[in-house]
């Protein structure tokens, strides 16, 4: 099996992974939002309501599909396309798993372990941006315009404080950086979060603006702004946003995970490294890395049945004025502590 | 006055440094959201199980029949002279020879019809009611399509004679004069 196949599979498992996770993110909030409420939530469509992503998505598919007239039709169509296609993207650099091992050739479970992946994930994340901003201004209406400005202006700022977090880990972690680098370097227990704390929470506040999740769900604000940016949309093109957002989720979560909660590692897998068949290993460290993926995306939502949302100068005052002078504060004095006494 | 003891005095202060992080705010409030993941639900799953009502519950009406599966109804007419809905409107008959085993007297309701649209639920025809034969049971009017069918005729509204509807409940809570 050459590397190329190996890795076409590994791209279609990954994508298909990424679109049912986002499917089942839906229900997952769903059911979430109900408990936290102590409700119940959808349990009609099939046994504990499971078969609900599919009823919606038929239902998604058969919705009549409009398109305002007054709207710019090429870009109202790109929109949606570039939001789904960029929120895909990222997932190529993260890597999955330890590798695996076919007739003692070595696979990577990592699609493309470039040498600027975490630079790569926050131009596309910023690329992202695109989506929103044409989605909005090409429906030629006030509220999903409203929308996208409020979410390029929320991205654009949280972005800074984003990357100048990941800095940090970054010199901590001998300057390389491939996530697959940075994950090797987080053996163990020896995760990111417990040198970088605050730069662990820098980093997941702004994915949470990055994502437009709430208390930074301004773009879409369902009591203001008429669903934000896709209040034109029907049909599969809504779909598509809404699906992207939970997909966004996903990556984010695998981001998190991988840059500050040691991605595939955990405690005693070199132990079980040494016993255990190497595909084995590759597996349970997929599975511990998705545990930690679907933790982050239950946290995700806990946090949404939990805050309020931001009022739009706060929002902005907390991005420039708290989080990015903290962000660069915190780079300083990590760059302090590893130049004068080391690692 | 202080009714409860949960009320918090609200007290326009500085915020502290660590108030100002909003963090420790942040983390309480999601431990309380968290626990409630783990509470009792309130929602019930509503076809399969029904909530118990209170014995004074007043639903759907019925017209009871005697131990011998007569009908008790003798069209006198008080139901509706009381209804303040207007609700209830009959038709009255005389029973022939032969038909002693369906109606306990000499008249009967020949039709009797109760439009549950206009239905308040109040109770007065069956404290009006002299036979026994109106009761309000908990049961829940079945929702339809039309207007129409809300028009509850002696088809719907008297009890089958091998399917009671208990109404000794109901019974228990009224008759305490």
């Amino acid at each position: 099996m050459s590397v190329l196949i190996f890795k076409v599979i590994l791209i279609v498992i990954i994508f298909l992974i990424s679109l049912g996770l986002a499917a089942y993110a839906t229900y997952g909030e769903r059911k979430v939002a109900a408990f936290l409420q102590d409700r119940i939530g959808p349990d009609r469509a099939g046994p504990f309501g499971l078969l609900q992503p599919i009823a919606d998505g038929v239902k998604m598919f058969l919705k009549e599909e409009i398109i305002p007239t007054v709207s710019d039709k090429f870009l109202f169509i790109l929109g949606p396309s570039l939001f789904m296609v960029t929120a895909l993207m990222t997932s190529a650099v993260i890597p999955w798993g330890t590798p695996m091992e076919f007739g003692g050739v070595t696979y990577h479970l990592q699609v493309a372990d470039i040498n600027i992946g975490i630079l790569y994930v926050l131009g596309v994340v910023s690329l992202g941006v695109y989506g929103i901003m044409l989605g909005g201004w090409s429906s030629n209406n006030k509220y999903a315009l409203l929308g996208a400005i409020r979410a390029s202006s929320q991205m654009i700022s949280y972005e800074l404080a984003m990357g100048m977090s990941v800095i940090a880990v970054l010199l901590i972690s001998d300057g390389s950086l491939s996530l697959n680098a940075i994950v090797e370097g987080q053996k163990g227990l020896n995760w990111n979060v417990f040198y970088q704390p605050l730069a662990a929470l820098i980093f997941i506040i702004t994915a949470f603006a990055e994502c437009n999740r709430t208390p930074f769900d301004l773009p879409e604000s369902e009591s203001e702004l008429i669903g934000g940016y896709h209040t034109e949309y029907s049909s599969m093109k809504l779909g598509l946003y809404l699906f992207a957002e939970y997909i966004n989720m996903f990556i984010s979560s695998a981001i998190i995970s991988s840059l500050f909660f040691g991605g595939y590692n955990f405690p005693g897998l070199e132990y079980l490294q040494t016993v255990l068949p190497t595909n084995l290993v590759s597996l349970i460290s997929f599975g511990a890395f998705f545990t930690k993926i679907l933790f982050f995306i239950f946290f995700f939502m806990w946090v949404r049945w939990t805050i309020p949302r931001f009022r739009y100068d706060q929002l902005m005052r907390l991005g420039w004025q708290v989080l990015m002078p903290l962000a660069i504060i915190n780079v300083l004095i990590t760059g302090a502590v590893v130049t004068f006494f080391g690692n | 006055m202080q009714l409860t003891n949960r009320s918090k005095v609200v007290v326009k202060k500085e915020m502290s440094f660590v108030e100002k992080l909003y963090l420790p705010a942040i983390f309480s409030g999601l431990s309380i959201t968290i626990k409630h993941l783990f509470k009792k639900k309130a929602t019930l799953r509503y076809p399969e199980v029904t909530r118990e009502f209170a014995p004074v519950y007043r639903g759907m009406h019925v017209l009871k029949r005697d131990e011998q599966g007569r009908e008790n109804c003798t069209a006198c007419g008080l139901c509706a002279v009381a209804c303040p809905a207007e609700a209830i409107t009959m038709d009255a008959a005389e029973r022939q020879k032969g038909e002693e085993y369906l109606y306990r007297e000499e008249k009967y309701a020949a039709k009797y019809e109760i439009n549950m649209l206009r239905c308040i639920y109040c109770g007065l025809c069956e404290e009006a009611c002299p036979k026994d034969a109106i009761y309000l049971t908990d049961r829940i009017v079945p929702s339809e399509y039309s207007r129409g069918k809300f028009v509850f005729g002696k088809d719907v509204l008297v009890e089958n004679i091998d399917e009671r509807i208990d109404i000794s409940k109901r019974k228990k809570s009224y008759k305490i004069d």
